[in-house]
C-alpha cells in the first residue's frame, strides 16, 4: 500500500534510466545512506564496526568486483583471493615506497596494478571458456600467492612474511589506517570508498561497457556479430573487476586487519567470495551486497549458536560443523532460490506493492 | 640469467639417469592425478557436471576406510563396507541435490558440489576425527633399483593400479549396456530420456563409479600421505591435468596426468632451485594455461565449428 | 509499389565463393550481386547453404576461395565485428537475442558501435555520456515505436514468445543503422498473422530507410511478393539468379523443387 508506483509518471528518458526510477526507492536509499553515514559511526561499538561492518564493506566491494566479472561478462573465476593479494601488496609496497603519497591514491593505484595483473591473467579468456577458463584462473590464484610468499621483497624483508599497514591520514589528521585510526575513523573512510565505488559499478552496468558484457555473457557469438569486440569487452571486464578486487584486497590489509600476510588470500577466499555472488544474486549490484552480508554474519552466528543453546562444542567440532552447515545452506539456497538473495528481495517489493490487500 | 637458461640443461645432460629418476617418479606421481581426475571425467562426461567435489569425495572415503580399519575390520570388509558406503552417498546426492537442481544451469550445479564438498569435508571430519592417519593396505613401499634408476615400488603399484582401472572404465563404457545409455545421456539428457533411458539410474551409477574411483584414488594417496585434509588440496592439482586433457577424455586423463606430473617434477629439481623453489604449487596451471591458449579443445577434444 | 525507391548499382558483389568445412563442401563457386535498395531473396532447400550464404557475407565463415567486394572495395578476411562496423546487421535462423536482458538494453546494443563516449565518463554518468545515452535511448524508442513492441519494452527477451522475440531481434539488427541487412528466416515458425506483420516491416524497412535487405525464407508466396530478385541454392551450388518471374520459369529452378534426382540434372547439364 505504501510501496506503490502508481501516479509516478516519468517523463522524460532521463527519469526513466535512473538507477531508482521509484520514489520509495529513492526515499529508502537516502534514508540508508544516513544511516550507515552518520547514526552508526556514532552508535555502533568497536566489535560490530570492526568485526562485522568492516569486513562485511570490503566483502562488498570484492563481490562487486567478481560479479562485474562472473555475474555480468560471464567469466567465471577463481582468482579472487590472488587478485586481492595484489591488491593488498601492491598498496603496501607503494605506501611504504612512497610515504607522501595520499592514502586514497594509494588505494587506487593499488586497483590499477591489479587490473593490469588481471588483464594479463584474462587473456586466455579470449579463446577459452567455461570451466576451462574458470581452471585457468586458478593460475592466477596459485601463482600470485606463490609469489608474494616466495620474495621477501614483497613484504620488505620481514621475516615474518607479515605485513603491517603504515599510519596514514586523509583530510591531514583524521587517521584511517595504522594503529592511531579509530574503527569509526576506518568504517567511515572505507563506506565512503564502497559507496563511491559501487555507484561507479551501477552506472557501468546500465551504459555501454556493461551492456557489451552482458552481450557477451549471453551469446558471445551474436555480440560478435553486433559489432562488440570479444577482445575489449572481455578484458575490460577483467581489468575493471579486477581493479576492485585489487581495492578490496588493499582495504583488507591496511583498513580492515592492519596487518596480512599472504596466506590470508588463499583459495578458500575465492570461494567465498564466490559464493556470495552466487548467493546474493549474479548479475546484481545489490545482490554482492547482500551475499557479502550474509556469508559475514554466518560464521558468526555459527560460532555464537552453541553458547546460545547452552551446548559446549570443542573449537574443532564447531568448525567442522560449520563446514557443513555452510555447504549445506550453499545447496539449499541453490535450490530454493538459484537466482540469489537479489531475486528475493525483488519478489518481497512485489509483494509490497499489493500489502496489505490479497491483489 | 644462466641459472635458468643454461644450467638446468647442462644438469639434465650431465645426469641422465638422475634425470630418468626424476622424469619416472614425476610419471607416476601424474599417475595419481590421473585416479583423481578420472572421477571428475566421468562425471562431467554422463552428467556434464563440473564435481569439484571430487577431492572431497576422495577424501571421504579415504577416512570412511581409515576409521572402519581402525575400529577392527578386516581391510577387505572395510573395502566393501566403504563401497556401499559411497554408493549410498551418491544416492543421496543424487536425490537431494541433482533432483531438484535439474535443468539449471551448469554454473549452479558447480556451485551446488562446492556446496557438497564443504558438506564433506565438515562431516567426514565430526565424525572420523581430523588428526593424520596411517592407512596400511599391504601396498609394497621399497623402492626398486632397475639399472641405475631408483623406482618407488608403490608409484609403481599406483601406476598398474590406475591402468586396470582405466581398463576396466573402458570396457563398462564401450561393452556393456549401462555403458552405452551413459554414452547417450552424456550426449544429450532428453534425447537420451526420450528413448527410454533412466536419466536418475544412471547419474546414481555414475556417481557411484566416481566414488569408487574416489576410493581408489583415496587408498593410494592415504597410503602415500597418510590420511589427512591436506588430500583435498591435492586433488586440486587434478583441475589443470582435465583442462590439459579435456573434460571429457578418459585417455586425456592419464596423459595429462602424466605430462602434468613429469613436467612439474622435472621443473621443481631442475628450475625450482632458479626461482625459489615451490613451482609445484603454480607449474601444472601454468603448463596447462599457456598449452590451452594453442589449443583450446585440449589435447583430445575436437575442434569445435561454432554454428548460429 | 515500390516506386519510390531506386535501385541502384551492385552494393556488395560475391564471386566464386567456396566454402568447406574439413571434407565437406557447404558453397561451391557461387557468384551474385546485392544491389543497392533492393530486397534479394536467397532460397533453396535445406542444407543448400544459405545459411552458410550469410555467414560469410558477415565475416563469421572464411571462404576458402573467392572474393567478396562491399561498396566498392574488395575486402580480405575480416572478423564479424568489423563487418557490423561497416555496416552489415544480420538477424539469425535460431534467434540470438541476449536472453539475460531486457527487449529496449537488447535494442540498445545494436546502438553500441555509435556510442563513443569514454568508458570514465560512463562510470560518472555525468555530462556527455548521460547525454549520450539518452540520445540513442530516443533513437531506440522509434524504431520500437516502428515495429509496434512499445508494451514489452522492459520485459527480458527469455521470456517473450517466439514471434515476439524474432521481432526483438529485427529492432536490434535496425537500431545499428545498417546499410546492409542481412536477415535469415526472418518468417520461421511464424503464423500467417504473424508473416504478414513482418512482411510489412521489411517492406517499411526497405521503403522507409533504404536499406538494403538480403533474406532467406522458405514460403515461396512470401519470396515472390516481396523481392525484387532471388537467387537460388542447392547443395552450395547457385541454380539460378534473377527475378521472381524468371525464377519461377528456370527449368533447373523447377527440378530441383520438384524433386529430380541429381543423376538426372547432371546428365541434362551434359547433354
Amino acid at each position: 500500500m505504501f510501496y506503490r508506483e502508481a501516479g509516478q509518471f516519468k517523463t522524460s528518458y532521463a527519469a526513466d534510466q535512473a538507477i531508482f526510477p521509484i520514489l520509495q526507492d529513492r526515499i529508502f536509499v537516502a534514508f540508508l545512506l544516513l544511516v550507515a553515514f552518520v547514526v552508526v559511526p556514532v552508535v555502533a561499538n568497536e566489535y560490530w564496526l570492526s568485526t562485522i561492518l568492516l569486513p562485511f564493506l570490503v566483502f562488498s566491494l570484492a563481490a562487486v568486483g567478481l560479479n562485474l566479472l562472473t555475474g555480468y561478462c560471464g567469466q567465471l573465476s577463481l582468482g579472487t583471493g590472488g587478485f586481492m593479494a595484489c591488491g593488498a601488496f601492491a598498496a603496501y609496497k607503494l605506501s611504504t615506497g612512497f610515504p607522501e603519497l595520499n592514502i586514497v591514491v594509494v588505494m587506487l593505484a593499488s586497483g590499477v596494478i591489479t587490473a593490469l595483473v588481471g588483464v594479463l591473467f584474462g587473456l586466455p579468456s579470449l579463446r577459452i571458456k567455461g570451466f576451462y577458463l574458470a581452471v585457468a584462473t586458478l593460475a592466477a590464484q596459485f601463482f600470485l600467492l606463490w609469489l608474494f610468499n616466495k620474495f621477501a621483497w614483497f613484504t620488505n624483508y620481514s621475516p615474518s612474511g607479515v605485513i603491517s599497514a603504515p599510519p596514514r591520514a586523509v583530510f591531514g589528521d583524521f587517521f584511517v589506517t595504522g594503529p592511531q585510526a579509530t574503527p569509526a575513523g576506518k568504517y567511515l573512510f572505507a563506506l565512503t570508498l564502497v559507496a563511491l565505488l559501487a555507484l561507479a559499478a551501477k552506472n557501468m552496468v546500465r551504459c555501454r561497457v556493461g551492456r557489451s558484457w552482458m552481450a557477451i555473457r549471453d551469446m558471445d557469438i551474436a555480440a560478435e556479430i553486433i559489432g562488440i569486440r570479444p577482445l575489449t569487452a572481455k578484458l575490460s571486464a577483467f581489468a575493471v573487476s579486477s581493479f576492485y578486487i585489487g581495492v578490496a584486497g588493499a582495504m583488507w590489509a591496511f583498513v580492515y586487519t592492519g596487518s596480512v600476510e599472504a596466506l590470508a588470500f588463499q583459495i578458500d577466499r575465492s570461494f567465498q567470495i564466490l559464493f556470495m555472488i552466487i548467493i546474493g544474486g549474479l548479475g546484481s549490484i545489490l545482490g554482492s551486497f547482500l551475499g557479502a552480508a550474509f556469508i559475514t554474519l554466518l560464521p558468526i552466528f555459527l560460532s555464537n549458536a552453541p553458547n546460545i543453546f547452552g551446548l559446549s562444542i570443542s573449537v574443532d567440532t564447531v568448525s567442522h560443523f560449520e563446514f557443513m552447515i555452510f555447504g549445506a545452506l550453499i545447496v539449499f539456497f541453490l535450490i530454493v532460490e538459484p537466482h540469489g538473495l537479489a531475486r528475493l528481495w525483488q519478489i518481497a517489493k512485489e509483494k509490497l506493492r499489493l500489502w496489505p490487500f490479497p491483489y | 640469467m644462466s641459472a635458468f637458461f643454461i644450467d638446468p640443461f647442462v644438469d639434465i645432460f650431465s645426469y641422465p639417469a638422475f634425470f630418468l629418476e626424476v622424469l619416472i617418479g614425476g610419471l607416476l606421481a601424474g599417475v595419481m592425478y590421473s585416479l583423481v581426475a578420472l572421477g571428475f571425467v566421468l562425471i562431467f562426461k554422463a552428467s556434464g557436471v563440473f564435481n569439484f567435489a571430487q577431492g572431497a569425495m576422495v577424501l571421504f572415503a579415504a577416512l570412511t576406510l581409515v576409521g572402519l580399519i581402525d575400529l577392527g575390520a578386516p581391510v577387505w570388509l572395510a573395502i566393501v563396507a566403504t563401497i556401499a558406503v559411497m554408493v549410498t552417498l551418491a544416492m543421496s546426492i543424487e536425490k537431494v541435490v541433482l533432483r531438484p537442481l535439474v535443468n539449471q544451469p551448469a554454473i549452479i550445479l558447480f556451485m551446488a558440489t562446492i556446496g557438497i564438498s564443504y558438506f564433506l569435508d565438515g562431516f567426514g571430519q565430526t565424525i572420523w576425527g581430523s588428526e593424520i592417519k596411517t592407512l596400511e593396505v599391504g601396498i609394497p613401499k621399497s623402492p626398486l633399483m632397475v639399472g641405475e634408476v631408483l623406482i618407488s615400488r608403490f608409484d609403481l603399484f599406483a601406476g598398474l593400479t590406475a591402468g586396470v582401472l582405466v581398463a576396466v572404465l573402458a570396457i563398462f563404457f564401450q561393452k556393456t549396456r549401462v555403458g552405452r545409455a551413459l554414452r547417450a545421456v552424456a550426449d544429450d539428457h532428453q534425447a537420451a530420456m526420450s528413448v527410454g533411458i533412466p536419466l536418475r539410474t544412471i547419474w546414481v551409477i555414475v556417481w557411484s563409479v566416481a566414488g569408487i574411483v574416489a576410493l581408489v584414488a583415496g587408498i593410494m594417496w592415504g597410503s602415500k600421505l597418510g590420511v589427512q585434509f591436506s588430500i583435498v588440496l591435492v586433488a586440486l592439482k587434478a583441475l589443470p591435468v582435465l583442462i590439459l586433457g579435456g573434460f571429457t577424455s578418459i585417455p586425456g586423463a592419464i596423459v595429462g596426468g602424466l605430462i602434468i606430473g613429469s613436467g612439474e617434477k622435472v621443473a621443481e629439481v631442475f628450475w625450482g632451485p632458479a626461482l625459489g623453489g615451490a613451482i609445484e604449487d603454480w607449474f601444472g596451471y601454468m603448463l596447462a594455461m599457456l598449452f590451452l591458449l594453442f589449443r583450446p579443445q585440449g589435447l583430445f577434444g575436437e575442434k569445435i565449428i561454432e554454428r548460429v | 509499389m515500390h516506386a519510390a525507391r531506386q535501385i541502384g548499382g551492385p552494393l556488395l558483389q560475391v564471386e566464386n565463393i567456396s566454402l568447406s568445412f574439413g571434407g565437406v563442401r557447404a558453397l561451391a563457386n557461387i557468384s551474385f550481386e546485392i544491389r543497392e535498395h533492393e530486397v534479394l531473396a536467397i532460397i533453396g532447400p535445406n542444407g543448400a547453404g544459405k545459411s552458410s550464404m550469410l555467414n560469410v557475407i558477415n565475416g563469421f565463415y572464411h571462404p576458402q576461395e573467392g572474393r567478396i567486394t562491399y561498396k566498392g572495395k574488395t575486402r580480405a578476411r575480416m572478423r564479424p565485428h568489423q563487418a557490423a562496423a561497416q555496416g552489415i546487421a544480420r538477424t539469425f535462423q535460431n534467434i540470438a537475442l541476449f536472453k539475460g536482458m531486457s527487449t529496449l538494453d537488447n535494442i540498445m546494443t545494436g546502438r553500441l558501435l555509435k556510442m563513443r563516449q569514454p568508458f570514465f565518463m560512463q562510470a560518472l554518468y555525468l555530462g556527455p555520456a548521460k547525454r549520450e545515452e539518452l540520445e540513442h535511448r530516443a533513437f531506440c524508442e522509434r524504431i520500437i515505436d516502428f515495429l509496434e513492441i512499445q508494451a514489452i519494452r522492459k520485459t527480458p527477451v527469455g521470456r517473450l514468445p517466439y514471434g515476439l522475440q524474432k521481432r526483438v531481434e529485427l529492432a536490434r539488427a535496425l537500431a545499428a543503422e545498417p546499410e546492409l541487412l542481412l536477415l535469415d528466416e526472418p518468417m520461421a515458425g511464424m503464423n500467417v498473422e504473424e508473416k504478414e506483420d513482418m512482411c510489412r516491416f521489411v517492406l517499411d524497412v526497405n521503403e522507409h530507410f533504404g536499406t538494403t535487405i538480403a533474406l532467406i525464407e522458405h514460403d515461396m508466396g512470401v519470396v515472390m511478393d516481396i523481392s525484387d530478385r532471388v537467387v537460388v541454392l542447392d547443395y552450395g551450388r547457385k541454380l539460378a539468379d534473377g527475378t521472381p518471374d524468371e525464377v519461377r520459369a528456370d527449368q533447373a529452378v523447377i527440378d530441383a523443387y520438384l524433386g529430380v534426382s541429381h543423376e538426372e540434372t547432371a546428365s541434362a547439364a551434359a547433354e
